[in-house]
């Protein structure tokens, strides 16, 4: 029996979740021996004709990681879904749109001129833009057209499970291949991680006061944190409670906050979660303290949405609209 | 055409007393704005930041929160726990390209009838001015 092929590919994305991949250590040898990769453009040589010429749904599964966000990369999804049989949005921007959908919450022109003309370390006399079609010495040149917001990968393809983590933890992805190699996934359209709020896990759990009350914010950088106490109760920003459990809290054992990386729980808008969560925590008994308590957030959608803008109810793609 | 909009406003009342306030101003026949929905939840703290966003979300021009007056919630401190959820999310809403004078929290007692009239009144004007939202999943301005 030939081994089974597995394809990896990457979007939007940093290289983080290839990073993880390769962050398995001696069990990438174990995967590797099991299986064949077929495509991984971030650690190895391969060809999308060699994908082309592959009959339909013969890739076992596809780990595609990273926001779509330009038809060169809606293109490759699409290929990658019909020649598999499962496709795993891989990370938080293929699952939730992840950093990248921030974009989202601005314009694209607005995002072109901070990277191309108005960043103190650019130069760019002409003020040039990346165009789908330009000329230049009487050569044409095509490129892929860039869209004017951030989708994550189920709003352009049909997924059929989630590994959301900005990245995937090792023992995530361990057990999640671990699970498709056995023939024991969970019902299609899964997220593969816990569906309970991170806090349900947090070391620091115990330590919560009865009734957490925030007299004053913090932001991390200001303050000592003291590394048993949990975030909240110190007037810092954590994410767990709007956030999914099964990272096995890196973070917080780093006595750092957690950002929300694995998203929502089914069902929730991680932002509205969080609003309703921490708005109930600020000590605030008219309306002009708690005016002033919510200036204290500097960037409440950055902050709420860190990952999941494009999956957002505000900020995510509608019924029927087309990627443009 | 813009003449002719009627705005679809989703308004979150209060069981004890601001749907007691807008049940008293029908009984009253003050002539309130036909654009408001209301949705009757026991309080205002129950109002899920969530459900705010949904109805932006599923085509509502405006949404309105209305509450017991502070001190007097029926479950003590619903409505203060309300009002410190509502600050949070007015910022978070104006990131999202949601003009502030389309979300609004407000107290209306069972007694206020004519309280809960000039409400609906403004905010029905003040969300026609605007015209319908258009939510494009980014910002445009």
């Amino acid at each position: 029996m030939s081994k089974p092929k597995v394809a990896v590919s990457w979007n939007s994305s940093c290289g983080g979740c290839d990073e993880s991949i390769v962050d398995l250590e001696e069990k990438i040898l174990d995967v590797a021996e099991a299986v064949e990769f077929v495509l991984w453009p971030c650690a190895m040589d391969f060809k999308y004709e060699q994908i082309e010429a592959l009959p339909d749904e013969d890739i076992t599964v596809s780990l595609i990681n990273g926001a779509i966000q330009n038809t060169d990369q809606e293109h490759v999804v699409k290929l990658l879904r019909r020649k598999s049989k499962i496709v795993i949005a891989f990370g938080s921007c293929a699952c939730y749109g992840g950093v990248p959908s921030l974009l989202n919450l601005k314009n694209l022109d607005d995002s072109f001129r901070v990277s191309y003309t108005n960043s103190p370390t650019v130069i760019n006399e002409q003020g040039t833009v990346p165009s789908a079609d330009s000329e230049d010495d009487g050569h044409a040149l095509s490129l892929p057209s860039v869209y004017k917001s951030v989708r994550k990968l189920d709003d352009v393809i049909d997924v059929d499970y989630f590994l959301p983590g900005c990245p995937p933890t090792a023992s995530m992805i361990a057990s999640a291949l671990t699970a498709l190699l056995e023939g024991k996934l969970p019902e299609r359209k899964s997220v593969l991680a816990s569906n309970k709020s991170l806090c349900s896990s947090c070391s620091r759990n115990d330590s919560k006061p009865e009734t957490v009350s925030i007299k004053n914010l913090v932001r991390i950088h200001e303050v000592k944190a003291d590394p048993g106490l949990c975030f909240l109760a110190q007037g810092i920003i954590c994410m767990g409670p709007a956030t999914r459990d099964g990272c096995d809290y890196p973070c917080i054992k780093g006595n750092m906050p957690c950002t929300g990386c694995l998203g929502p729980f089914d069902r929730t808008d991680q932002g509205a979660k969080m609003t309703g969560t921490l708005g109930g925590l600020l000590e605030a008994g008219d309306e002009e303290a708690a005016k002033k308590m919510a200036d204290g957030i500097v960037d409440p959608a950055g902050t709420f949405y860190r990952y999941s803008v494009a999956a957002s109810l505000l900020g995510g793609k509608r019924e029927g609209e087309e990627n443009e | 055409m813009t003449s002719e909009f009627k705005p679809k406003i989703i308004a979150f009342l209060c069981n004890w007393c601001s749907y007691a306030g807008a049940d008293k101003a029908g009984g009253q026949r003050l002539e309130c704005s036909a654009e408001i929905s209301i949705v009757r939840v026991m309080c205002s703290g129950r109002v899920d930041p969530q459900f705010i966003l949904e109805a932006f979300r599923k085509g509502a021009d405006g949404v309105l929160v209305l509450g017991c007056h502070p001190g007097d919630c029926h479950y003590r401190n619903g409505n203060i726990r309300a009002m410190r959820r509502m600050a949070v999310l007015e910022k978070l809403l104006v990131q999202f390209g949601i003009e502030k004078e389309r979300f609004a929290l407000d107290w209306v007692a069972a007694g206020e009838s004519e309280k809960f009239q000039k409400i609906s009144q403004s905010m029905t004007e003040a969300v026609t001015r605007l015209g319908p939202l258009k939510l494009k999943g980014y910002v445009t301005r």
